[in-house]
């Protein structure tokens, strides 16, 4: 019985470190291609991300990637794929943002208010998709990857001529600034108490506490509540879940439209925390990189926030690699090709575990 | 088949009446031009290529969403090899391209199993940053001028057909019928000469090979033994082993055709339609091909005339706005369409919904003079919306489409 524990744990590390190793290989090579030393490289990037303010960036570049991967990652528990978060996360910030500057409410009811707008339009932007697929039967991989096309074009539609707040003249296209009230205060007076200083462009996102408290909710509503059973269910086996009384299209909806409330939230965390407003300036590929972050973590909260962490730390701590004359775009390679390598590791595992099983089984059988 | 035709006939020659109709209310006369025409047939190819190697792929049994990223770094490889050894060598490598960003998703679906979704999804991140990173590393040694742009790719010839729109064949310039009928602002008549002068006129050979993929397509895969044998791979895998058919490498060669004319399709937009590769150059066609590939119902005929319709949406973005307002009557008129069906089908409460829909979009076409550039640019991303949920999607997909398969039945 120790022996078989002793291999789970294994099977379960082996996967990640197969999958660490492939791609560290993997971007070395591609360093190797630009005639550099990817020790250098590594030992750059380490030496940089580790320092405290590298640290709070890693933090603040993964908390939209968190929440969006609990967008996703509710899709993927129901047997979709939500692609759509991009656009969902855009309009949900633009939004957002330009109605919470509307009105004055009290400091945590403001911020509210604004993640509910936020949340209603992400949602009703992937009901859109979720209509389509329960009603038409339009692939949702399809309709959400043109609606974020379209969510694209509405948004600098709508920035530009109707959302943009013309008092100040910038070149840089903005919303009006939220007022104090509706900002997320920052996390780093907080800090500060245990003895944290403060580093040129640090601070931490207030969000950072609210991702962390989404993912427990992910995993409560999923794995606890009758609600969640009937989502898995419907994604996993539609006709025995119908059988069983679970209206699986009726879920497929809500699943598209839950997502999307969730991923119009991921956009909030720089609006809410730093810029304080939506302008052009607003981060792009939020979507797709939690697509990633998402399959990485396999929809777990917690695997979610470590892949989060690293997506983040590779990010941050590439920019460094601009120092010994490496293209710091290398951490997209970084990232891709640990997505790729983990997929099929996992995969490779899996398999392995069922054949183990069948013998052990045969083994019992025998004897 | 041959009614088939003439159904497809008799559908066109009613679309173009209508838009000969709408051209006409509007004055929006780019909607009939050779321009528009020529524009819609060169904007559709990279769809029908898209198009048909996701046919290749799903109907061997692998949903292909990485078609995206295969023509991604068709496009790049286009640009990069094509600026420096000439533009067919730059197709070719386009195509080579292509089919190694296959390999990767045939490796990951066929031999590991992971689900095709998943598979695709990671290959176009994977693509994109690749490339990304690729044309910083040649703008850092200097031979691009900018990360997200490859210098000029010299162009590719063009001709016409001989007679009908003033082809030049061995020195000897023929007459040009259809062009001068479509001079001649015949209502109806010249707006049909004109379509046609458009789609056979100032052809790219590239784009003639292209269209030729489309009846080669529909000959090797229903008739001849590699193409049964590869749709039974999709089809019933399991059954096909048992007669001796190597599914797995049925699958390997669907996909791997798929990623080639995939990249092709990518270096088609990066050498014929542009002359250079940009970054966001494909801009979600792989996708648009997908969705005409569902609309098609997994046929290559269907898949051409998806593209068609996408490929229209897009050459009236690109020329001028005017049309695309002038499309809007065209959504009224189908919906209208729409309400008449239902009428007589006797659902009067859909019937009812859509007319209300049908005069929204008639208010909205009278009350704006002029779409904004920002919502113009969203037309071939709305179309594809709305043909998707317009069409029937009484779809006959392949049986074990996107179905990880294992040889001997193991999961």
């Amino acid at each position: 019985m120790k022996k078989l524990k002793l291999s789970t744990v294994l099977l379960a590390l082996a996967a990640p470190l197969a999958a660490a190793v492939v791609s560290i290989i993997i971007s070395s090579v591609a360093v190797l291609a630009s005639k550099k030393s990817p020790f250098d490289a590594y030992k750059t990037m380490w030496d940089f991300g580790t320092t405290s303010g590298s640290l709070m960036q890693v933090l603040n570049t993964a908390t939209p990637y968190y929440i969006a991967a609990v967008a996703i990652a509710i899709t993927f528990r129901a047997g979709l794929f939500n692609i759509g978060v991009e656009g969902q996360l855009r309009l949900g910030a633009i939004f957002g943002a330009y109605f919470g500057a509307k009105f004055i409410l009290p400091p945590v009811l403001h911020v509210i208010a604004i993640m509910v707008i936020a949340m209603t339009i992400g949602g009703l932007w992937a009901a859109i998709a979720g209509y389509l697929k329960v009603k038409r039967g339009v692939s949702e991989v399809i309709s959400t990857i043109m609606l974020n096309s379209l969510a694209g074009g509405l948004s600098s539609y709508l920035l530009a001529n109707y959302f943009v707040d013309r008092t100040t003249d910038s070149n840089n296209m903005s919303t009006k600034t939220l007022p104090k009230s509706g900002q997320f205060p920052n996390l780093m007076p907080l800090l500060n108490k245990f003895g944290v200083a403060d580093q040129p462009g640090g601070g931490v996102y207030g969000m950072l506490v609210f991702a962390i408290a989404l993912g427990f909710v992910f995993w409560f509503v999923i794995n606890r509540t009758r609600f969640g059973f009937e989502l898995r269910a419907s994604g996993s086996n539609p006709i025995a879940a119908r059988f069983s009384g679970v209206n699986s299209r009726r879920m497929t909806f809500v699943a598209m439209a839950l997502s999307g409330a969730v991923a119009g939230l991921a956009g909030l965390p720089a609006v809410l925390g730093d810029t304080h407003a939506f302008n052009m300036g607003f981060r792009t590929g939020i979507g797709f990189s939690a697509i990633a972050v998402a399959l990485l973590g396999r929809n777990n909260p917690v695997g979610m926030g470590l892949s989060a962490l690293l997506f983040g730390f590779l990010e941050v701590s590439s920019r460094s690699l601009e120092l010994i004359d490496i293209a710091p775009e290398t951490y997209v390679i970084m990232q891709g090709s640990i997505l790729l390598s983990s997929v099929i590791a996992y995969e490779v595992v899996r398999r392995y575990k069922i054949t183990l099983q069948s013998k052990e089984l045969a083994k019992a059988v025998v004897a | 088949m041959k009614t088939k035709a003439l159904k497809f006939l008799r559908y066109a020659t009613m679309l173009v009446f209508v838009l000969t109709v709408i051209r006409q209310i509007t004055g929006a006369s780019d909607l009939t031009s050779v321009g528009t025409a020529s524009a819609a047939l060169l904007l559709s190819v990279p769809i029908v290529l898209a198009g048909l190697g996701g046919l290749f792929s799903e109907r061997s049994g692998v949903v292909n969403i990485g078609l995206e990223g295969m023509m991604v770094m068709g496009a790049w490889a286009g640009g990069m090899i094509g600026t420096k050894h000439g533009p067919w060598i730059g197709l070719i490598a386009a195509i080579i391209f292509g089919a190694v960003g296959a390999l990767v998703h045939a490796i990951a679906t066929i031999t590991f199993g992971v689900d095709h979704v998943v598979s695709g999804v990671a290959i176009n991140i994977i693509a994109m940053g690749l490339v990304r990173y690729l044309s910083t590393i040649l703008y850092k040694s200097g031979a691009w001028q900018g990360p997200s742009q490859s210098p000029d790719v010299n162009s590719i010839g063009t001709n016409s057909l001989p007679i009908l729109s003033g082809g030049q064949y061995f020195g000897w310039k023929s007459p040009d019928l259809l062009g001068s009928l479509a001079e001649k602002h015949w209502f109806f008549i010249s707006d049909i000469a004109a379509i046609l002068r458009g789609i056979t006129g100032d052809l790219s050979y590239v784009t003639v090979i292209a269209m030729a993929m489309v009846p080669l397509s529909l000959f090797v895969l229903w008739k001849t033994a590699f193409g049964l044998r590869l749709r039974s791979a999709g089809e019933a895998p399991i059954a096909a082993e048992s007669l001796g058919v190597n599914v797995y490498a049925m699958k390997y060669a669907g996909v791997l055709i798929s990623g080639a004319l995939a990249g092709l399709g990518g270096g088609f937009l990066a050498i014929v339609a542009a002359n250079h590769y940009q970054e966001n150059q494909v801009a979600g066609r792989g996708y648009i091909g997908l969705a005409a590939l569902l609309f098609g119902n997994y046929r290559p005929g269907g898949i051409l005339m998806g593209a068609g319709l996408f490929g229209f949406a897009d050459a009236l973005q690109l020329r001028d706005s005017a049309s695309v307002h002038a499309l809007i009557l065209l959504i009224v008129v189908v919906l209208l369409a729409l309400v008449v069906r239902d009428v007589r089908k006797g659902k009067i409460i859909k019937a009812g919904a859509t007319f209300i829909f049908a005069g929204l979009s008639l208010w909205y076409f009278l009350a704006v003079k002029e779409l904004p550039g920002q919502l113009v640019t969203m037309t071939p991303y709305i179309a594809t919306l709305l043909i998707m949920s317009l069409a029937s999607q009484r779809l006959r997909m392949p049986a074990a489409d996107g179905i990880p398969y294992r040889r001997g039945g193991l999961r």
